[in-house]
């Protein structure tokens, strides 16, 4: 199928792309949305319950109001006018997760309203994505499908429930159908997902992991013939949980929707999924087979009132936005545009940013986060914030390194065992007796050693030939097993050879 | 033992007394009270559940709370019987539905919570019609409940167990839930007084919903002031509902003693213009005059006060109430608790097949009935034309009685049209049963406090009831003249309930004090029967 597809950059010549974006952001409240229950990622299933959260006959909602500060705070930081009263409403279907087989939503009256949030491209422009709205709602549990492929339902022999995280808050934000990003389209969804999760994570909201299901995003796309055409029929393709996967669900979605209208086809309007091993959608449910979901205002809640008072009051305690920020940093650490992208590809701002205000310089601080650490972060799959290294270590091991304790080799061999979970840099170090040789009487006697173990090679230093300098150094530095600073046993060499 | 049926027919109110004068024990008053479920049960099924055991563990703490002089609440040693839709930690709690079989909740209502705080031991569960839909307890899928004062007829519903049990002296209150006159309907049937409060005034938090924003929690009881002094022990804000009003209980209990002054100048009363005529029997109708009659001579000024919209009360209910019924009883899946059935061998033993065959299996006719109209009216494309709209009638409906009681301090009618009618009556014809809430579901829509009290029997010694509403969480405004008007009534022809035969009191004085575990057998028999019918039903589909 894959290889029939018309190529992107002919999709692109021949058809207006259009697509929006409906992003679940979890927040990371101490308890669920509507109950006193804990949530925590990795929890052992089905212990974070209350009688609310399993939805047992009899029990009722009461709404947690630090979810709501949460979800004005970010629909404040994507502009968004947020309205004076909102509403809950029941979104009814039947699903093995949903403990009342209905989820508590919103509808009409959502609590963020229109909002736009600008993203930068690589090639340093911005873009403004408008956003329709900015709701609040219950999530689901989690089905895991046993004895299938892959974990899919499809041939599985049972599935087993959690519903651990059925209840904790969800944030959805839905953008309106966005046009006019052309070949862009991907670079710019993807962008708008990124910008999102730091803002999620600026504003200390949410962790923000799409991996464990913070994230998660619905894609819609369409293809039009041309700009001023009215919008064609939409794919909706659910919970891609990736950058990559956004990016690319957007990509193949145009190649194939162009690839049947080119054929004189129809698009249906479906849901879809995105498949990570094939990289492809497939087909999922058509809209006409869709559940009515049948909402109404839910009877067991009352409206949140939001007053102008307490929306100033949540805006005073937003911090600096990411993108001003990012802004900042660059022009203070004195870096071009590559290197920043560099710095925001591997997700590291954060850490250098701590890295420097611990102490450290930038250049030491990105050297060691894009340099040792992200080697290793990438050989064991983990973000480099899931690694045992801190900021704080970081500019520790800086600090050493400034006052001549340890080496670059050392410090490596250091930054080695940090990773490895074994300590701080000093604890480190001080384990494996990692320590710079000093210039001094100690280091005095081991050259004292190597010249009177190689005379010949002394008598040619004296005459001034200063080629075996280099059969010294060696020595010392394997009688310090490397401990000593090569630059300082030179100096020290030919300080001896002078006296 | 013919002391038990002395004790049994006093008032709750006369019973806390005896227990404070330390007369009687709680242990020995909820004795007595088991012994008469055991008597009355074969006659009456008002029980679906006797938890006899823990009810008299709780009469024991009770007895030793108050032999160590701590301080107890009015109420203090009295038992109480619980509508089986409110839930109970470790006691069986079903809604009188087959897909709750054998389900034990781990948790308490707050209204429970209360009642054990307040040391009142819970004797057992009531029946009720299924998921409380229902007006004669006919819907219960284990067994219909008999009215203690004809055992042909019906008690009334949905809460006809909890008002069987208390008129037949089983247990002295209960509390029920009214949705559309529950708990006000089976009073008039059974005799006894039923208190709907004001939406809000007890948390709802541990009530099974039927319909949220109509359900109410409310006390059941043979006299005015015994309702007031249990409500004052439910009602009171809630954190745990978000719909429970933020304030205290209106003074109820002190407006029931005031009442029994039998002075009520200045009390405004408005005869609803359109609770009375056509539909309504002559004896209901006669018994109504007269009790207005009783509240005029007592000083009340009477008038008539017309609610024009509320004729559309019972159409927009019947819209309102199916479509939260059809989404809360969605969970209701087989999944996480209560019934569980399989599709047959031969089709796909999924999920979603494992929900369809346990609802199909689960609800009764009348509750699939109200599933479907919901669901139909929640519908995309219906939505504004049968949900939106009934809301607007609803709020229309609020409009006429903020109008009223503009006028006057409280609005009277009769309960219920019609008196108690015989099991299988009006079974098989939903829309004679549905009328008989018409006078009740007003006050549910517009989430106003409204009672109903024993007004005199019909021509067939069936009792009558007379409803009194008043304005929101303004309980206490009825309390004064539903106490003055039961106390007129007692004088000019004694206690309703003392002309009720009872032999089951005999019988229960003959045969001595019932064993705790051979009580909760009751009624166990009949229901596993039910649910062995379903089983066989199952194997012949496969």
């Amino acid at each position: 199928m894959a290889e029939k597809l018309m190529s992107f950059e002919e999709a692109i010549k021949r058809y207006d792309p259009v697509w929006g974006l409906e992003t679940h952001v979890e927040l990371n409240t101490k308890t669920k949305l509507f109950c006193p229950a804990p949530y925590s990622f990795g929890g052992e299933p089905n212990t974070e319950l209350t009688p609310v959260s399993l939805g047992l006959p009899g029990s009722l909602p009461v709404l947690n109001k630090q979810a709501i500060d949460d979800a004005i705070r970010l629909g404040l930081a994507l502009h968004c006018h947020i309205n004076e009263w909102s509403q809950w409403s029941r979104k009814n279907y039947f699903y093995p997760d949903m403990p009342r087989d209905y989820q508590i939503s919103q509808d009409d009256k959502p609590l963020n309203g229109e909002g736009y949030l600008d993203v930068e491209l690589d090639d340093g422009s911005t873009f403004r994505v408008p956003i329709l709205r900015a709701h609040v709602e219950d999530d689901a549990g989690k089905n895991t499908h046993i004895g299938g492929a892959a974990g899919r339902i499809e041939g599985a022999a049972y599935s087993l429930i959690d519903y651990n995280r059925a209840g904790v808050p969800l944030v959805e934000i839905v953008t309106q159908p966005v046009t006019g990003t052309g070949a862009k389209a991907a670079e710019i969804a993807g962008a708008y997902v990124r910008m999102l999760r730091d803002i999620a994570r600026a504003l200390g909201v949410s962790e923000g992991r799409l991996e464990q299901g913070n994230m998660r995003a619905d894609v819609n796309v369409s293809l039009r013939e041309s700009p001023d055409a009215p919008l064609g029929t939409r794919s909706e393709t659910k919970n891609v949980n990736s950058f990559r996967g956004i990016e690319k669900t957007i990509i193949y979605e145009i190649r194939r929707q162009a690839t049947i209208l080119s054929q004189g086809g129809e698009i249906l309007q479906e849901t879809r999924n995105w498949d990570e091993s094939t990289q492809t959608t497939a087909n999922g449910r058509l809209k006409s087979d869709a559940n009515d979901y049948r909402y109404f205002p839910d009877p067991d809640l009352v409206q949140v009132h939001t007053t102008q008072e307490h929306i100033d009051e949540l805006k005073a305690t937003l911090p600096e936005m990411p993108l001003h920020r990012r802004h900042r940093l660059q022009k203070e650490w004195g870096l071009d545009d590559r290197q920043m992208h560099a710095i925001l590809n591997a997700g590291a701002l954060d850490l250098i940013d701590q890295t420097v205000q611990a102490g450290a310089s930038a250049d030491g601080a990105r050297k060691w986060w894009l340099g040792e650490i992200s080697r290793v972060a990438n050989e064991q799959k983990l973000a480099l914030d899931e690694l045992p290294v801190t900021p704080d270590d970081v500019a520790e091991l800086e600090q050493m390194i400034a006052d001549g304790k340890l080496n670059d080799r050392l410090a490596k061999k250091t930054i080695a065992g940090v990773l490895a979970g074994e300590g701080t840099p000093s604890e480190v170090a001080d384990a494996h007796g990692y320590k710079v040789v000093e210039a001094g009487s100690e280091l005095g006697s081991i050259i004292d050693k190597a010249f009177a173990d190689n005379p010949d090679v002394v008598e040619k230093l004296k005459s001034g030939n200063m080629k075996p300098m280099g059969v010294i150094i060696g020595a010392v530095m394997r009688a310090t097993r490397g401990q000593a600073d090569a630059k300082a046993v030179s100096a020290e060499v030919i300080k001896k050879i002078r006296g | 033992m013919a002391a038990d049926t002395q004790i049994v027919r006093l008032s709750a109110a006369q019973m806390a007394q005896k227990l404070k004068d330390k007369e009687i024990s709680s242990r020995e008053l909820t004795q007595a009270e088991i012994n008469v479920i055991a008597a009355a049960e074969p006659s009456l099924k008002a029980f679906l559940t006797v938890s006899a055991k823990q009810a008299l563990e709780q009469a024991d703490a009770v007895d030793e709370a108050r032999a160590k002089g701590e301080e107890l609440g009015p109420l203090a040693g009295v038992p109480i019987a619980v509508k089986d839709m409110i839930v109970t930690r470790g006691i069986e709690t079903t809604a009188a539905s087959r897909i709750l079989d054998g389900w034990i909740p781990p948790y308490d209502a707050t209204a429970v919570r209360k009642l054990k705080a307040a040391g009142m031991p819970i004797l057992g569960k009531t029946n009720l019609d299924e998921f409380a839909q229902g007006s004669s307890t006919e819907h219960s899928a284990f067994y219909p409940t008999h009215n203690p004062w004809d055992t042909t007829r019906v008690p009334g519903g949905s809460g006809g167990g909890s008002a069987s049990a208390v008129a037949a002296f089983e247990a002295p209150l209960a509390l029920g839930t009214d949705t559309g006159g529950s708990i006000r309907q089976p009073g008039a049937f059974t005799g006894t007084v039923g208190v709907k409060p004001t939406y809000g005034g007890v948390s709802r938090f541990g009530a099974i919903a039927m319909a949220s924003s109509l359900d109410q929690i409310g006390p059941v009881s043979r006299t005015v002031m015994d309702a007031a002094l249990l409500h004052a022990v439910i009602g009171g804000h809630d954190p745990a509902d978000s719909t429970s009003i933020p304030e205290d209980v209106p003074p109820v209990v002190e407006a029931a003693t005031a009442g029994q002054n039998q002075d009520l100048k200045g009390l405004k009363v408005g005869v609803v213009k359109e609770m009375q005529g056509e539909g309504y029997s002559p004896a209901v109708s006669k018994r109504f005059e007269q009790c207005v009659d009783k509240l005029r001579q007592m000083g009340a000024e009477v008038r008539e006060v017309s609610l024009p919209r509320v004729s559309y009360a019972l159409d927009a209910y019947y819209i309102l109430m199916p479509s939260e019924v059809s989404s809360n009883l969605a969970r209701y899946d087989g999944m996480r608790y209560g019934l569980r059935v399989m599709p047959p061998a031969d089709q796909p033993q999924t999920s979603a097949g494992m929900m369809a065959w346990t609802r199909e299996m689960g609800f009764g006719d009348e509750v699939k009935r109200r599933i479907i109209l919901g669901t139909y009216a929640l519908s995309a494309g219906f939505y504004d034309a049968w949900y939106g709209s009934a809301q607007k009638v609803r709020t229309l409906i609020l409009c006429d009685f903020e109008q009223a009681f503009g006028q006057v301090d409280v609005l009277v009618s009769p309960t219920s049209p019609v008196t108690a009618f015989r099991l299988g009556e009006e079974i098989t014809d939903p829309m004679t049963m549905y009328r008989n809430d018409i006078c009740t579901i007003p006050a549910n829509l517009a989430g106003i406090p409204a009672m109903s009290v024993p007004a005199g029997l019909d021509e067939n010694g069936l009792p009558i009831g007379f409803q009194i509403m008043a304005p929101q969480k303004r309980d206490d405004l009825m309390y004064r003249p539903a106490a003055a008007l039961e106390k007129a009534l007692e004088q000019e022809s004694g206690s309703l309930l003392d002309k009720l035969s009872a032999p089951w009191l005999d019988k229960a004085a003959k045969a001595g004090d019932v064993d705790a575990d051979q009580a909760a057998t009751i009624g166990k028999a009949e229901q596993k029967a039910v649910m062995d019918e379903i089983a066989d039903r199952m194997k012949e589909e496969r």
